[in-house]
């Protein structure tokens, strides 16, 4: 051994060690917190290690809540799991756009995207009398196609997502009329030609409780997803890529051609979500959903994911669309106007935003 | 080993007469750089000197404009850290490129990811995340680093002088050749500093030499086998730490005095 790195590891023999000494005495010799302060901080760390309480304890909070508004008719089996099947494209959206807003993106484009590959399922099968699978598969490459379009956009012009997406936004939409000429291909239709865009409309009772085919198909995206992000290499990668994109660049991940796998496989999600909105709403009308890209960013920031990337679960996002979906039915059962729930959300968005940051100071 | 000793063995890395302008700014005029098996080659010069660009340039980060660069005696060429990288010249960065919000495994396995095996890894790619954490508990316990005491800890979690650790363990744990630290202590309390200094004893005790560049004077004199001094975009000497004073290498980095002819 060098007789230098001898002198050096004499020298460092004295020296404290690493976590034990310097780690725990170093913290207490910097923290000035009293005792309350210290408790706020615990609080903080945790929810900092587990983001999805959150949302969690809104969920819980505001469904008692309503149930005492709203009363009992809120409660029962029929109106709860009503709830779920409101929010089920919603949901599915949020999905696709929690894949978006880790990468510390955004994208306003995604219902433009749904009803463009609803037109094509719609289109095709019924009014061209091709047969409804391939019809179907069309409208999911469809969905594919236009998410890499938006991920080759942000990556190839490094445009920002919010520009990228609301431009691709008002394209998507005027194709959508292009294609259809503003006219809504009708349910009875579909039903005549395509029953199977109708499937996932199928209900089932269980016990009371009423749910539709799409609802428990969303439930398996978001599990599918949960997944995906937390036991492959990918899904790690896009929590990197949202949290530091240089590290992850320097770190070996090729950050561009992620981007465009995050965009498109959120595309496909988003078209997953256009042949259920055909069950849903029975119809394919061009100008639907036409607020749910901000009702889709809605539910996941209140699930809990930072708009700054890199933070946040998917699981949170379902918790987001729940949480929509509880005011919703619980302000109009309670008798109040729709203003009124738009309030409510738009006060829940800034609570959650601002819960989100206050969480986020601990890292500093 | 002491100097004549590492001149004895070939050089692993070696950058010949390399050479690169931005615009009329001359970055690196001819630079010459050698590193020898097992030692520790301090780097310094002069902010402006083109150190950094020297660094980049054989990390991979700059593409010279002209010389050549070796690696074991191979000519090699990359166009990016990657490239460098896969060919065994790991960089530790002064922001040291981690990921925060992942944990200790996640960063080290970072774009290097074991799979399962069979079916669920091979079609569904799913992470080995027992095989990830255990290996990446082996290599800090390895550089001494076991006080981490959970290994799925987030990163943002840990002191300065950790993270550097989880950075350096990173960079010594997949068949590494040359390992570049970039001002490693620059950002750390004393205490973590010496930690990271005994860390880079610790690299060279098993075999991989280092480049380690810094302002930080003292610590370059007391880990490095021989310095490196950069001025006006090339070297304009090589010392022996133990022969000269900190004060003549900034004199020589300054131009106030006449470097020693090699």
């Amino acid at each position: 051994m060098n007789k230098i790195s001898d002198d050096i590891s004499k020298d460092l023999k004295d020296q404290p060690k690493f976590t034990t000494d310097i780690g725990e005495k170093d913290q207490d010799h910097h923290s000035f917190d009293l005792g309350e302060q210290t408790t706020l901080k615990k609080i903080q760390h945790f929810l900092h290690g587990n983001p999805t309480i959150v949302p969690v304890i809104i969920l819980i909070l505001s469904v008692i809540a309503f149930g005492f508004i709203a009363g009992g008719k809120f409660f029962s089996a029929f109106n709860l799991s009503l709830i779920v099947q409101q929010v089920t494209i919603v949901g599915i959206l949020a999905a696709a756009q929690t894949l978006i807003i880790l990468t510390a993106g955004i994208d306003l484009s995604v219902a433009a995207m749904m009803v463009l590959a609803s037109v094509f399922m719609g289109k095709l099968s019924v009014e061209m009398g091709i047969p409804t699978l391939p019809a179907i598969l069309v409208g999911m490459i469809s969905g594919v196609a236009t998410g890499a379009f938006n991920g080759l956009l942000v990556t190839r012009l490094r445009l920002p997502p919010f520009i990228v997406t609301l431009g691709t936004w008002n394209i998507f939409f005027a194709l959508v009329i292009f294609f259809t000429g503003s006219q809504s291909i009708r349910s009875s239709d579909i039903e005549v030609n395509a029953p199977l865009l109708h499937f996932w409309g199928e209900r089932i009772n269980l016990g009371g409780f009423v749910f539709t085919y799409g609802a428990f198909l969303m439930i398996g995206i978001f599990i599918f997803l949960w997944f995906l992000l937390n036991r492959t290499a990918w899904g790690r990668h896009v929590y990197a890529i949202g949290d530091d994109k240089e590290a992850a660049e320097l770190s070996g991940i090729r950050t561009d051609r992620m981007l465009v796998s995050i965009y498109a496989v959120a595309g496909f999600v988003v078209a997953i979500g256009a042949w259920v909105s055909i069950g849903r709403v029975g119809s394919v009308s061009p100008t639907s959903f036409y607020e749910g890209n901000l009702d889709s960013i809605t539910a996941v920031v209140i699930g809990g994911t930072s708009l700054f990337g890199g933070r946040g679960t998917i699981i949170g996002s379902l918790f987001g669309a729940l949480i929509v979906g509880v005011f919703s039915s619980g302000l109009s059962i309670a008798g109040l106007d729709v203003l009124w729930q738009r309030f409510a959300l738009g006060c829940l968005i800034i609570v959650a935003v601002g819960i989100d940051q206050w969480i986020r100071k601990v890292s500093n | 080993m002491d100097k004549e000793g590492v001149k004895l063995m070939d050089p692993v890395l070696v950058a010949k007469k390399l050479s690169k302008k931005y615009g009329k700014v001359v970055a690196l005029d001819n630079a010459d750089l050698e590193l020898y098996p097992g030692e520790v080659l301090g780097v310094i010069g002069d902010n402006g000197a083109g150190k950094s660009t020297l660094i980049k340039a054989l990390c991979g980060a700059v593409i010279p404009d002209s010389g050549e660069i070796q690696l074991d005696g191979n000519k090699v060429s990359f166009t990016s850290p990657i490239e460098a990288r896969k060919l065994g010249i790991e960089t530790v960065y002064q922001n040291l490129a981690l990921s925060p919000a992942l944990s200790i495994t996640d960063n080290m396995f970072l774009g290097r990811e074991i799979r399962q095996k069979g079916f669920m890894g091979k079609f569904f790619k799913f992470l080995d995340q027992k095989a990830m954490a255990e290996e990446a508990r082996k290599r800090l316990s390895d550089l001494g680093l076991l006080t981490i005491q959970n290994i799925n800890q987030l990163v943002e979690t840990l002191s300065g002088g950790q993270r550097q650790g989880v950075a350096v363990a990173r960079a010594t744990s997949f068949g590494t050749k040359v390992v570049i630290m970039d001002e490693p202590t620059a950002a750390l309390g004393v205490k973590e500093s010496r930690r990271v200094l005994e860390l880079i004893g610790e690299v060279r005790a098993r075999g991989i030499p280092i480049i380690l560049i810094s302002h930080n004077m003292p610590h370059v004199f007391e880990v490095a086998d021989r310095i490196h001094v950069h001025r006006l975009g090339t070297r304009l000497c090589v010392i022996d730490p133990k022969k000269y004073e900190m004060s003549d290498a900034v004199a020589f980095m300054t131009g106030a005095k006449e470097p020693p002819l090699n």
